[in-house]
């Protein structure tokens, strides 16, 4: 229909013509979401059906599989054209996001079909993160629903603008305009708070046809334009090119020591040869002298071009940095305000170390405060400990190290990152930052004259936190407690942190929920990190039931100072001592959140010190610390001769 | 100053970006090279990438020792004159098996020399990223996957439960023994990579261009006898017809097709009234209902 034959064209000239007629077509990224069973993988079949891009022999597949998995009778299910996973053809469902292109004369489209169920919402995030304008299907017979709602919030937290609301199976409701105005009405109520720049509504019927490429004869009510005249027009320009210039430094580019190049994507603004540029993260300043590329060097560059920069001078700039307009500046911060969508089943928990990476930058990161979780239905904020999966909320976040950025608001790049979990490496949060946080630019670090080495070199010893972790009745306090002992009466300086102690101060604030063991665990880690800059020998002993935080507490103490100490015993012979009675009345169900009940213990994989400790006393343990510790004395005594630093 | 970029200078900056990132992020990435149009595609953009300097990685050939014979000169030439460090890999187990699409058929022959050959060359290598010329457009279940798409440490894919992807913001960590696979052409499509080959002047295999070639009519498709190894079946006869390739893979289970397209202006003019897809040329993924993405599961690219 819409597709210039080549038969009508005469070889060479033409095809270049033609060619450079497609070169000047502009290209819109969008997705189609909603609610399950809406219609949106039969939305796409029937445009890519429409715009003749099915080709024979994918039509004769589709006509096989129809027969075989099809849900329309006779008829050919052109959801099964873009449901491209066996798992989705034999259970109906849309699992995960599919990409198709398609173009007309007038663009070329990139689209994204996104899963409708809830336990899928990553994938739908992920469709809209790249996408400018978004699909929203309604079943004219549901009107606006729950997965309405979630998917609308998630577009509009995700940046998009542009919203067509596909009022589908028009057709099932009589092409009724009644219904279709109280749907329309319906969204516009709820989404007035999301901003979005324009909201088309469209009658449609995506399994017949109609207001998809042709207009209907049966909604003579609805004058507007059909999907792909309003796919065709919109204009959704982001304009990022008159933005200030950013530019994340994403590989440095050294083949030889004549040649030092900054490659990365340019994220906003412009660039010409000779422009003064700023390194964001120290503020030096410098000269583009070459914009280098591949057959020729450029004399400037935009938004979205792929280059490498030479500067005049040798300043010093990695991956992770970036090359800014002087005049206008990013933040650079380690302390700000986002908005987090949480795709993990494992729920977002204060306190917990996540990595967090931005484009071409990683840091480690914690959530210091989750300020409320956003209701979907009603944007209710609500008071929240921590993001269940598919949750948005708004927390503080507090990174290692200060970061470059701008709001997401000002720049879908350098406004966003992910959070990534320690262990499993699991991508389970994305984020859009909202501002920075005023007490991270006025809080510096006060530098001291009196250092570790100075004050554990007086003690004649080297600090140490000695971590242990085990089931409640392992035996972690009686080998501390012990262990202390032995270290006491050999004139080193020591403290016990004891799991039970703690929480009679510190900590008293805090109950056995996930959210609060985790921020337990952070809170005596800083109490140990100080300890040891004390020049302590530190013990520690907490059951620390997730190896996530012992990995944070390893990260905060210095090389070779953190010391896993597995108090290894078997859940049964725990319970069979059951010191406290505490195993007794949680197996009874008295005692909610305990460890090995019903919350976890994840044991420690590869733990300095393994104590197995049935049919052992604890003398022989207490052996075992000692032997390590004097070892490790003795090589780094070897490598270091006294000289403290 | 012209702001707004065309098509394919965006999906060129997109590739180039998603080069740039492996090779930031990871210790040894390998870039898998077929030797076909979209490697030869994959080629350019690593050059450029890079420029001036060579790609910081080797390219990877997964030879079956049933490829074109003209490919492998191809290939040879290629990387002599680009100068880029190119490792060929054959399952010798394969070949001491005699393993052929002939005797075996399509299925267990792309199985042990492919797959399994890939696996192999992976892990003597210890690479733990590879670069694929694979396309969204191509297939069903391509349609599905990740630009860094997550393998565990048997190279297998988990099409259930893939990393969501945000933004150009790549995951990039890995746990030891697994990797990534990588696919820079993601977002192009076919008529992207033939206007890009015309546009950039890029070398490609001769077979994509018609010439009289001495073909088999079998099983409905167009065989190219290749060399002595391919056996007529009663009746077969083998005629010099003007045929040409779409895609090219083994030649024993790759289809020709009538053209008299010689030049590429006269490929893209053709591929605008194409009525079949581009796979439709390919046997694999025909053996059955689903097969690219089983393949991919075990570990195909």
């Amino acid at each position: 229909m819409r597709h210039i034959l080549a038969k009508s064209l005469a070889p060479t000239d033409s095809i270049r013509e033609y060619m450079a007629a497609q070169e000047k077509k502009s290209l819109l990224r969008f997705l189609t979401c909603g609610s399950v069973d809406d219609g949106k993988s039969t939305l796409i079949g029937r445009l890519l059906s429409d715009t003749k891009q099915i080709f024979e022999d994918q039509l004769a597949a589709l006509e096989r599989d129809s027969r075989k998995h099809g849900t329309t009778g006779d008829d050919i299910d052109f959801a099964l054209l873009v449901d491209g996973l066996e798992a989705e053809r034999e259970q109906g469902i849309t699992i995960d996001v599919a990409y198709r292109f398609f173009a007309t004369p007038k663009r070329k489209f990139i689209v994204a079909d996104t899963p409708g169920h809830e336990q899928y919402t990553r994938n739908m995030a992920t469709g809209a993160s790249t996408a400018d304008l978004a699909i929203v299907l309604i079943d004219a017979r549901q009107g606006v629903l729950r997965q309405t709602r979630r998917h609308s919030i998630i577009a509009s937290l995700l940046g998009i603008r542009h919203i067509v609301l596909a009022v589908n199976k028009i057709d099932l409701v009589g092409f009724d305009h009644g219904v279709f105005d109280r749907i329309v009405e319906d969204y516009r109520q709820f989404s007035q708070e999301l901003g979005f720049q324009t909201v088309m509504p469209i009658p449609m019927s995506a399994r017949y046809g109609d207001n998809v490429t042709g207009r209907s004869d049966k909604t003579k009510w609805y004058s507007g334009p059909t999907l792909i005249e309003h796919l065709e027009n919109v204009s959704v320009d982001e304009a990022a090119a008159e933005l200030p210039f950013r530019f994340p430094v994403q590989y440095v580019n050294r083949p030889n020591l004549d040649f030092r190049g900054f490659a990365g994507t340019i994220a906003s603004g412009t660039v010409a040869q000779g422009d003064e540029v700023v390194v964001a993260k120290s503020g030096k300043s410098s000269r583009v002298r070459r914009i280098v590329a591949h057959g020729g060097d450029l004399s400037q560059a935009v938004a979205g071009q792929a280059i490498t920069l030479v500067l005049d001078d040798e300043v010093e700039v990695s991956r992770g940095n970036m090359l800014v307009s002087p005049a206008a500046r990013p933040q650079v911060a380690d302390q700000f305000a986002a908005n987090i969508v949480w795709f993990d089943e494992h729920a977002l928990l204060p306190g917990r170390s996540y990595i967090l990476r931005t484009e071409t930058d990683q840091t480690s990161a914690t959530v210091t405060d989750l300020k409320y979780r956003v209701n979907v239905n009603d944007f209710a904020h609500e008071a929240a400990k921590s993001l269940e999966m598919n949750e948005v909320g708004i927390c503080n976040i507090s990174t290692r190290s200060p970061i470059a950025f701008d709001t997401f608001g000002e720049n879908r790049t350098t406004g966003a990152f992910i959070l990534i979990d320690r262990i499993t490496n699991a991508t389970v949060g994305a984020g859009m930052i909202l501002h920075s946080l005023r007490r991270a630019e006025n809080i510096h670090w006060q530098s001291l004259d009196v250092g570790k080495h100075g004050r554990s070199d007086l003690k004649n010893q080297r600090p140490a936190v000695f971590w242990f972790t085990g089931l409640s009745g392992s035996g972690k306090s009686t080998i501390a407690n012990l262990f202390e002992k032995k270290l006491f009466a050999s004139g080193r300086h020591t403290y016990i942190l004891d799991g039970d102690n703690v929480r009679h101060g510190l900590n008293r604030d805090l109950g056995f929920t996930d959210a609060d063991r985790v921020e337990n665990i952070r809170r005596v880690a800083e109490v140990a990190r100080l300890m040891a800059d004390a020049g302590l020998i530190v013990i520690v002993s907490f059951i620390s039931p997730f190896s996530a935080e012992r990995r944070m507490a390893r990260e905060l103490m210095a090389d070779g100072e953190f010391i896993e100490v597995f108090v290894d015993t078997p859940f049964e012979e725990c319970a069979r001592r059951d010191p406290k009675g505490l195993y007794a009345r949680a197996l009874n169900g008295e005692i909610k959140n305990f460890t090995g009940v019903d919350s976890p213990y994840e044991a420690p994989e590869k733990p300095e010190i393994h104590l197995e400790t049935l049919g052992k006393s604890a003398e022989e343990m207490v052996e075992a610390l000692e032997l390590w510790l004097n070892e490790r004395d003795i090589a780094e005594d070897q490598y270091d001769n006294g000289g403290g630093i | 100053m012209n702001i707004a970029l065309t098509h394919l200078q965006r999906l060129e900056a997109e590739s180039i970006h998603i080069f740039r990132e492996v090779a930031a992020a990871f210790s040894k990435p390998v870039m898998l090279y077929s030797v076909g149009k979209d490697s030869s595609v994959l080629m350019h953009l690593a050059m450029k990438a890079f420029y001036p300097a060579k790609p910081p990685f080797p390219f990877l050939h997964v030879d079956t020792t049933w490829k074109f014979r003209e490919m492998i000169t191809f290939r040879d030439q290629m990387a002599q004159k680009l100068g880029f460090d190119l490792l060929v890999h054959v399952n010798e187990d394969g070949v001491r098996d005699n393993i052929n699409p002939f005797d075996h058929g399509s299925n267990t022959h792309t199985h042990v020399m492919k797959t399994v050959a890939l696996r192999q060359a992976l892990d003597k290598y210890g690479f733990d990223a590879a670069f694929g010329g694979a396309r969204r457009d191509e297939e069903k279940s391509r349609a599905k996957e990740r630009i860094f798409s997550f393998r565990n440490a048997q190279h297998a894919w988990d099409p259930k439960n893939q990393r969501p992807e945000m933004w150009k913001i790549f995951n990039t960590r890995i746990a030891a023994g697994e990797s990534i696979r990588v696919f820079p052409l993601s977002n192009w499509t076919e008529l992207d990579i033939w206007q890009y080959i015309l546009q950039e002047n890029i070398p490609i295999v001769p077979l994509y261009f018609a010439k009289e070639r001495p073909v088999v009519e079998r099983d409905g498709m167009l065989i190219l006898k290749d060399d002595e190894r391919m056996q007529l079946r009663p009746g077969e006869t083998v005629e010099n017809r003007l045929v040409r390739f779409r895609t090219l893979g083994c030649y024993p289970l790759t289809g020709a097709i009538e053209s008299d397209a010689d030049t590429l202006e006269a490929i893209v003019g053709e591929m605008l009234t194409a009525r079949t897809s581009e796979r439709q040329g390919r046997l694999i993924d025909r053996d059955e209902a689903g097969s690219m993405e089983k393949k991919k599961r075990e570990g195909y690219f």
